[in-house]
C-alpha cells in the first residue's frame, strides 16, 4: 500500500494546472461569466480551448496508446478532472472524456459530446431501456454547443445527434452551463434504431467519479479563496482571518475537502460501486458547503456577481444533480451495508 | 496511488491472522467494566500474549525493544485485531502510546532500560498527569509545582482526567519547575511512581456512569531527579512528541469497529422494520459513506507518514491527524445518535444497552485529546496559515 500521488501523476496534474492557469485563469472565468443577468444568452463553448484540452490529453487520457491515448487509468483521470474543477472549466468534460474512443474525433477535442442520463428503471437490467424516450424531465448540458449526445440507459448506451432530442432550454442557474430539459414525451423514440451497446453501468460509475473529481477541485479552490480573503480583508483593525469564528469556518472547509479527497482517490483505485457512491456524496457535499462557507467568509463581496464565489456554488449545485445524486448515493451505500455482511 | 498490499504486508497479515485464530480462544473471560484491578489484569494478560508472540510495541523503534514495524504494518495490525474481536490496548494505552514512545525518543539508555521493557511485557501500567482543573485546552498554564531539593523534586498540585490512575504503577507527569519563565519554558517531564507517599487518587464518575478517570492530588510528593526525561524546563517539547502520537493512528482500529457497528445497525433495523423508513435508511447510507471516507483518510495519512519516516522526516502524523480527528469524532457521535433511532425509545433510553452506553461515551470524543475547537485552531493557524487568533 502506498496511497500517495506518484511523481508521474503529479507531473500530469501540474501540466493540466499550468495549461488551465494560462488558458482559463480566474480572469478568464470572470470574463466568461459576464455580463450578468437572466437575459444573457447561453454562452457557447470555446472550441479553441476545447481542442487544446484534447491535445493535452484530457479526453484521450485513458485510451490505449495505439489509439492516440496515454494508456492512463482512472486515478490519473481523477487528478486532471480535479484541476478542471478547480478552474471551474465549463463544458461537458465528463461526457466527452467518456465518449473518447467511441465517438470519432471526441478524443482530440474536435467534437464536443454531451450526455443524457436516463433514469434507472428497476428490472431493466438487460435489453434496451424500457423508459428510453419517455423519461420526463431529464436535463442535458450544452445541448446547443454539442456535436453528439451520449445517451445512457439503465444498462446500455448509444450516441445520438443533438437534434434527435426533443428538449426545451431553461434558464440555467449556472451562467456557464446552459441546460435543456427533455419534454415529457419526445416525438423521437430514443429507444428505437438498434444502435444500443452494453456498458452503461461502468460509464455511469465513471461519470459519477469524474464528476466527484470536478467537485473536489472546486471544494479545494474555495478553501484557497476563503483563506486568501480572510488573510487580506481587515475589519476591527485586523485581518478577519484572526477571528476564530472565521478560522473555524475555514478549518471546517479543509476537513470537508480533505475527507472527500481520500475517498475520491480511493474510488479511482478500487473502482468499487459503493465507494464511488461515497466519493460522489462526500465530494458533492464538500463542493456545495465549501462554496457556501466561502461566500460567508467573503461577506457582502461574496454576494456580488464580480466575485467568483457564486460561480463555484452554482456549478456545485449543478454537478450535484448530475449522474449520482445524494439520494441515489445514500441508497446505494445503505444497500451496500446489507451486501457486505 | 496503490491500495493493495505488498507481498511482505500480505505475509504479515496472514501470520497475524493465524496467530489471532489460535490465541484469542485462550483468553480468560472479560472482566466487569467497573472492576479496575481485574481489567488491568486482563489487559496486561493480553499485552503479555502479544509480547510472547512478537507483536508488543509493534510501532516502537527496534532499539527501544519494539518491532520497528512500518506505519502500514501497524495499520494492518490494528485492522486485523479489531476484525478478530481482540481486546483493546486498555490499561496499556498510556504506556504504549504516550509515555513509552516519549521515553524511547527522549530517555537516557538507563531510563529506556528501566521503563520500556515492563511496558512491552505488560508488567507495568502508566497513567498521564497532564491536565489540571485550571489547565485543560490551555495545557501550558498548568500550575503543579516541582521544587528541586537535593536529588529530588518535591511536587505539589492537582491533576485531573487521569485514566487508569487507580491501577497505574507510573504517571507521566508534567510540572512547572520555573514559575518565572514564559509559560512553555518552565515545564518539566517527570516519571512519578504512583506508590510514593503524598499521592491521593479520587475516581471521577463520568456522565456515562463509569469511573474512567480520576483526580490525582499531589502533596509534597518526592520524585527522584533521575526520573526526569530531558532537561529541566524542556518538558513542553518532550510532551509534544507524546501528544502528536495520540492524534496519529490511535483511532484507526476504532474506525474498523465503527464500520462493524454500522453493519450491525443495518441488520437490527431490518429486523425491527425501521429499515423501511427511507430517512433512517439514507442516514445509515450517509454514515457508510463517511466511514468509508474516514478509513481511506487513515490509509492516506499512514502512507504519507510512512514516506516521511523513510525519507528522514518526522513519522509523526501532522495536519492529516487533526483533519481526521475532527471528522472522526463527529462521525462517531452521529453513528450512535443514529443507533438511538434504530433502537427506538425502548433501547435508546436504556442506559444498559450497549449502543446507548456507547452513545454516552461518544460524547467525550469531541473533547478529549484536543477539543474540536482546538483542532480547528490548529488547522486554521498551522495548516491554512491564518493569522494567530485571540
Amino acid at each position: 500500500m502506498d496511497f500517495r500521488i506518484t511523481e508521474d501523476q503529479e507531473a500530469l496534474r501540474r501540466g493540466m494546472r499550468d495549461l488551465l492557469t494560462a488558458r482559463f485563469g480566474p480572469e478568464d472565468l470572470r470574463e466568461a461569466a459576464a455580463p450578468p443577468g437572466p437575459q444573457t444568452p447561453p454562452h457557447g463553448l470555446d472550441r479553441g480551448l476545447w481542442r487544446e484540452l484534447g491535445k493535452a490529453g484530457l479526453f484521450a487520457l485513458r485510451l490505449p496508446e495505439d489509439e492516440g491515448g496515454a494508456g492512463a487509468g482512472l486515478p490519473e483521470a481523477v487528478l486532471v478532472f480535479e484541476e478542471a474543477g478547480r478552474a471551474l472549466l465549463p463544458g461537458p468534460l465528463v461526457a466527452t472524456h467518456l465518449a473518447a474512443g467511441t465517438v470519432p474525433d471526441a478524443a482530440d477535442g474536435s467534437r464536443v459530446v454531451t450526455a443524457l442520463d436516463l433514469p434507472q428503471e428497476p428490472g431493466a437490467g438487460e435489453g434496451p431501456p424500457a423508459a428510453a424516450g419517455t423519461a420526463p424531465g431529464g436535463l442535458v448540458e450544452h445541448l446547443d454547443g454539442a456535436d453528439d449526445v451520449l445517451v445512457l440507459g439503465p444498462a446500455r448506451v448509444r450516441v445520438l445527434p443533438p437534434a434527435a432530442l426533443d428538449a426545451d432550454p431553461l434558464s440555467s442557474v449556472d451562467p456557464l452551463t446552459p441546460l435543456h430539459r427533455l419534454r415529457a414525451r419526445p416525438g423521437t423514440g430514443l429507444g428505437e434504431g438498434g444502435q444500443w451497446r452494453p456498458g452503461a453501468r461502468r460509464l455511469r460509475r465513471e461519470a459519477a467519479l469524474l464528476t466527484a473529481a470536478l467537485q473536489l477541485g472546486s471544494a479545494g479552490r474555495t478553501v484557497e479563496l476563503a483563506v486568501e480573503h480572510a488573510r487580506s480583508r481587515r475589519q476591527f483593525g485586523r485581518p478577519i482571518g484572526s477571528f476564530q469564528a472565521v478560522q473555524h469556518l475555514c478549518a471546517g472547509m479543509l476537513v470537508r475537502s480533505e475527507t472527500a479527497r481520500s475517498v475520491v482517490y480511493a474510488a479511482a483505485v478500487s473502482e468499487d460501486e459503493a465507494e464511488t457512491a461515497a466519493a460522489a456524496l462526500r465530494a458533492d457535499e464538500a463542493a456545495v458547503r465549501n462554496a457556501r462557507d466561502c461566500l460567508q467568509v467573503f461577506g457582502g463581496m461574496g454576494f456580488t456577481w464580480e466575485a467568483e464565489v457564486h460561480l463555484h456554488l452554482k456549478r456545485a449545485w449543478l454537478r450535484a444533480e448530475q449522474w449520482m445524486t445524494a439520494v441515489t448515493a445514500e441508497e446505494e451505500l445503505a444497500h451496500a451495508l446489507q451486501r457486505d455482511t | 496511488m496503490r491500495l493493495d498490499r505488498t507481498p511482505q504486508q500480505e505475509e504479515f497479515r496472514c501470520t497475524l491472522r493465524a496467530w489471532l485464530t489460535e490465541a484469542l480462544p485462550t483468553l480468560p473471560p472479560k472482566p466487569a467494566p467497573s472492576d479496575w484491578p481485574a481489567r488491568r489484569a486482563y489487559d496486561m494478560h493480553w499485552q503479555r500474549m502479544l509480547y510472547d508472540a512478537g507483536y508488543a510495541g509493534l510501532h516502537w523503534p527496534a532499539d527501544a525493544g519494539g518491532q520497528g514495524a512500518t506505519p502500514t504494518q501497524h495499520l494492518i495490525f490494528l485492522e486485523e485485531t479489531e476484525r478478530a474481536g481482540a481486546p483493546y490496548v486498555g490499561a496499556g494505552f498510556v504506556g504504549l502510546l504516550h509515555a513509552g514512545p516519549t521515553i524511547a525518543a527522549e530517555g537516557t539508555p538507563e531510563q529506556r532500560r528501566r521503563w520500556l521493557p515492563p511496558i512491552l511485557r505488560g508488567d507495568e501500567v502508566w497513567c498521564q498527569g497532564f491536565s489540571e482543573p485550571d489547565a485543560g485546552s490551555d495545557l501550558a498554564s498548568l500550575r503543579t509545582r516541582a521544587v528541586r531539593d537535593g536529588d529530588s523534586y518535591v511536587v505539589t498540585g492537582t491533576k485531573v482526567w487521569t485514566s487508569h490512575a487507580e491501577v497505574a504503577d507510573w504517571c507521566e507527569l508534567l510540572v512547572r519547575t520555573d514559575p518565572e519563565a514564559p509559560r512553555h519554558a518552565g515545564l518539566t517531564w517527570l516519571a512519578l511512581p504512583m506508590d510514593a507517599p503524598g499521592i491521593t487518587v479520587r475516581p471521577l464518575r463520568t456522565l456515562a456512569g463509569t469511573a474512567e478517570f480520576a483526580e490525582v492530588f499531589l502533596d509534597d510528593v518526592r520524585v527522584p531527579v533521575a526520573n526526569r526525561l530531558g532537561a529541566e524546563n524542556d518538558g513542553w517539547r518532550v510532551t509534544m512528541v507524546t501528544l502528536a502520537y495520540e492524534r496519529g493512528t490511535a483511532f484507526a482500529g476504532e474506525v474498523v469497529a465503527c464500520r462493524r457497528v454500522l453493519h450491525d445497525l443495518a441488520r437490527a433495523a431490518r429486523r425491527n422494520g425501521r429499515w423501511d423508513d427511507p430517512v433512517l435508511r439514507r442516514r445509515l447510507g450517509r454514515l457508510n459513506g463517511e466511514f468509508t471516507a474516514l478509513w481511506r483518510l487513515v490509509q492516506w495519512n499512514v502512507s504519507h507518514a510512512e514516506h516521511a519516516g523513510r525519507t528522514g522526516g518526522s513519522s509523526v502524523p501532522g495536519a492529516g491527524a487533526s483533519v481526521f480527528k475532527l471528522a472522526y469524532s463527529g462521525a462517531r457521535q452521529e453513528l450512535y445518535d443514529t443507533a438511538a433511532e434504530v433502537l427506538g425509545p425502548e433501547g435508546a433510553l436504556d442506559s444498559c444497552h450497549e449502543w446507548t452506553a456507547a452513545r454516552l461515551s461518544s460524547l467525550s470524543y469531541t473533547i478529549a485529546a484536543g477539543t474540536s475547537q482546538i483542532q480547528r485552531n490548529i488547522l486554521a493557524e498551522r495548516v491554512l496559515g491564518l493569522p494567530k487568533g485571540r
